[in-house]
């Protein structure tokens, strides 16, 4: 048994600098366990599967991924609080979806209860409409949002989600009443896009890299885009510099459970700080289009805090959160 | 005729030994995970997303689709021999072949199943060759209206299942109704009905239910029996294949099974489970045989296996042409091809034609392949039946258990499955029917977000149903399937 085990891990080191080409310094992590608090597939699920693999090409060993999926991941991170508590081998990813979540699900268990890590990728939002409809900039949107909230229906993601703060700060941005905000909540980009692409809905707001497909292709067009200054290869004004004060990024982050101790904490902070710095990282962030907005420590957590104060205004003035 | 030199084409990428190697692959571990309830392909291709990242794009996606059919048909055949659904397109067929099973005809429920979800994915994918755009014109005519309307058509189809009592049928569709408010509500982000269980949020999972109360229920009800005690072994009556007459029972209900779940699987909210639905409803109404219905009628097992796989070839309709996912797995294959840099799309056919129609032909081949491989398995399967009861229940428990825990690793899970398994004893002890039930968990969600959704657009207008035509037409066809049986039964009786 011995034998085989030194045989499939020479093939996974094989498989690895083949991957990466590129000599590792070793990670002194044991039996490494990350939580990916959704189903496998999603944005989450992907960011812990990247890192695990980075990470293990770079020694770390073990690298499991768990999916504990549900309710905006609130579900996992009860999961981090309750059973993971001062382990210092997990690591789970969340994101601002599921600080919305916390809020809307009113979850007993929050993120300032949580070891923050860092702040890893981000992927900024776009505002589009149909290709066949009247409203042409950003502006001909906010004309029509302060008129008539009610008639700006917009299609996005879950509830609570960064679609659909994102819908509350553009409202706001314009001074309409946010408690008329017309937010239509679709389960999946799927069912969102075909609803903005059918024109069953005025406005639609994802995440720019899972419609830019039908961005190119003409069928959707893109008002505007959610980053504070232009970005590299993507032709869209943003709504800043249309007028509307606001920036969103949709960030994915990795946290630790409770109770760590200072030791714990700076070896995961620098194993994941050798990570992100590595080639096999800035590798998967081409490749998946992820925009590195890395933040560690501290910094992440002041940002968390942040973030947390603009959501609850936000969801408290479309009604989400009493 | 370009689409079809193009095909040519395709078939000539797919036939090399080593994407017919991958192809194998994808079809073999395709019917193993459709076997287990709780591993559906969505996580199988996940789990598999980094292996293939070095693998050229056509081997990893000929692969992908073969696992996918693949998963469609393991799945009938748990259905079928065990009553336990690996995936929620294939309870129905639990519904009647099961039923089959029992009587001996196994064989020829498992055949139907293998030969129907081989038309139907040869006929699912020819229409996706040729007929791609038409029904992606379709799907985008279908709103929140029309997809409200169209579950409402879909309810009426339960009549069909309610059994002989008509209280303790709809008792049965209430309770799956009050299983599908739990959770969190998708409009507003609120909690519902979870009683301070974070586990609850994420509502309570269709193949949790059914696994519940179809085989842990029976394997409750049968310990309950004492008949269990003499270890009784079915007997396997018949050929092992089709009858004639079977096979004469049978295509219709293939074809009709095919032109109904072509277009679900194509609708980016349309899923496997409704057509299902509406084929066992339209075969019974269709049928010469009604009071076979509910005691092993085969047509019951042809057409929704049918529309399940049809479903499946549907899905890939609206994600090769608009890069439009309509299902988790198609959420999936997208996430892989932006793993290759690949933009589904009207850009994917002209930038990347020898990988997509080399992707369809293999569909072709991957249908040959699944009924060369389960066809002969039949007589192997069938097999399972001969193991004396306690040990075969004992068996269905532990298999299901084990299902349910690979879903989300929740031990949670595994208390729901219990809780349901005795609300299923309970339900078959007092001949509650409880295929309702799982018809209202399925529905009910959908319905009432497609309500919500439509009134919230319609900013409170409910007329909106009955002015966009399509859902008019739609809510006229469901009254007409109530009206209609009560005015001929009065025309008779006059």
């Amino acid at each position: 048994m011995k034998r085989r085990h030194v045989f499939v891990s020479l093939f996974a080191m094989a498989l690895a600098t083949g991957c990466f080409g590129m000599a590792a310094p070793a990670l002194a992590l044991d039996d490494l366990r990350i939580i990916a608090p959704a189903k496998p597939g999603g944005g989450w699920d992907q960011t812990a599967r990247s890192l695990s693999e980075v990470m293990a090409a770079m020694g770390a060993k073990g690298g499991t991924v768990e999916n504990v999926p549900g309710a905006g991941g609130t579900v996992g991170l009860a999961q981090l609080i309750d059973q993971e508590k001062g382990k210092g081998n997990v690591l789970m990813v969340n994101g601002l979806v599921m600080m919305g979540a916390i809020l809307t699900n009113k979850s007993p268990v929050t993120l300032d209860m949580t070891t923050p890590i860092a702040r890893l990728t981000g992927e900024y939002e776009v505002i589009v409409v149909p290709a066949a409809s009247e409203l042409k900039t950003v502006n001909d949107l906010v004309a029509k949002l302060k008129a008539d909230p009610g008639a700006v229906a917009f299609g996005g993601g879950s509830a609570g989600g960064t679609d659909h703060i994102l819908a509350g700060l553009i409202a706001k941005a314009a001074g309409a009443d946010v408690a008329k905000l017309n937010y239509v909540p679709f389960s999946g980009g799927g069912e969102a896009l075909a609803a903005v692409m059918g024109g069953h809905v005025v406005a639609g707001i994802s995440g720019y890299g899972e419609w830019a497909g039908q961005i190119k292709s003409g069928e959707l067009r893109a008002l505007a885009i959610s980053s504070p200054e232009r970005q590299a290869g993507i032709d869209i004004a943003t709504l800043k510099e249309q007028g509307v004060d606001v920036d969103l990024a949709n960030w994915r982050a990795i946290i630790a459970p409770p109770g760590l101790d200072d030791a714990q904490k700076n070896a995961l902070l620098g194993a994941v700080d050798a990570a992100v710095k590595s080639d096999a990282w800035k590798k998967v962030l081409t490749e998946k289009n992820w925009t590195d907005l890395y933040l560690p420590g501290d910094d992440f957590g002041k940002l968390v805090a942040a973030e947390n104060a603009r959501t609850t205004e936000i969801l408290k003035g479309i009604g989400l959160v009493q | 005729m370009d689409s079809f030199l193009a095909l040519m084409n395709g078939f000539a990428t797919a036939l090399t030994p080593i994407n017919l190697m991958w192809s194998l692959v994808g079809v073999t571990l395709g019917t193993l995970i459709g076997i287990l309830p709780g591993i559906g392909p969505a996580l199988t291709i996940a789990l598999l997303l980094p292996v293939t990242r070095n693998l050229d794009p056509t081997g990893a996606f000929i692969m992908f689709a073969g696992l996918y059919y693949g998963a469609m048909y393991g799945s009938s055949t748990t259905s079928i021999l065990l009553n336990t659904p690996g995936e929620s397109g294939s309870i129905m067929t639990a519904v009647e072949g099961n039923v089959m099973a029992k009587q001996g005809r196994g064989a020829a429920a498992l055949s139907t199943a293998a030969i129907g979800s081989f038309v139907a994915g040869t006929l699912g994918t020819l229409a996706l060759t040729f007929l791609a755009p038409i029904f992606v014109k379709l799907a985008l005519l279908f709103g929140p209206a029309e997809y409200f309307s169209l579950m409402i058509m879909a309810f009426t189809t339960v009549s069909a299942l309610l059994g002989a009592s008509i209280s303790r049928g709809v008792a049965a569709l209430l309770l799956g109704l009050a299983f599908g408010l739990v959770g969190t509500d998708i409009l507003t982000g609120q909690p519902r009905l979870v009683f301070g269980y974070p586990s609850l949020l994420r509502g309570i999972d269709i193949v949790v239910v059914a696994v519940g109360l179809f085989a842990v229920g029976e394997a409750l009800f049968m310990a309950s029996q004492s008949s269990l005690r003499t270890a009784e072994i079915l007997p396997i009556k018949g050929s092992l294949f089709m009858t004639r007459e079977e096979w004469r029972r049978s295509w219709k209900p293939w074809l009709r099974g095919t032109a109904l779940g072509f277009p679900f699987g194509a609708l980016p909210a349309g899923g496997t489970e409704i057509p299902t639905f509406l084929s066992y409803f339209l075969e019974k109404k269709l049928t010469k045989h009604p009071e076979e219905f509910g005691r092993g009628a085969i047509e019951g097992v042809a057409g929704p296996e049918a529309a399940n796989n049809a479903a499946v070839a549907g899905v890939l309709v609206p994600l090769l042409a608009l890069g439009l996912p309509t299902s988790a797995t198609a959420a999936i294959l997208l996430a892989a091809f932006e793993q290759y840099n690949l933009q589904p799309g009207p850009l994917l056919f002209s930038g990347s034609s020898t990988l997509v129609w080399g992707l369809i032909a293999s569909l072709y081949i991957g249908n040959v392949m699944l009924l060369v491989l389960n066809l002969p398995l039949v007589g192997l399967w069938v097999r399972l039946l001969s193991i004396p009861q306690p040990l075969l229940y004992g068996g269905i428990l532990v298999f299901s258990t084990l299902g349910v825990y690979s879903l989300s690793n929740s031990t949670f899970d595994l208390l729901l499955l219990f809780i349901v398994g005795i609300i299923g004893f309970l339900m078959r002890r007092h001949e509650f029917p409880v295929a309702p039930c799982i018809i209202g968990l399925i529905l009910g969600p959908l319905a009432e977000a497609q309500f919500r959704r439509a009134l919230s657009i319609s900013q409170g207008d409910p007329s909106v149903f009955v002015t966009h035509p399509l859902s008019a037409v739609l809510l006229a066809l469901a009254a007409a399937v109530i009206i209609v049986p009560i005015i001929l039964r009065r025309v008779k009786h006059v």
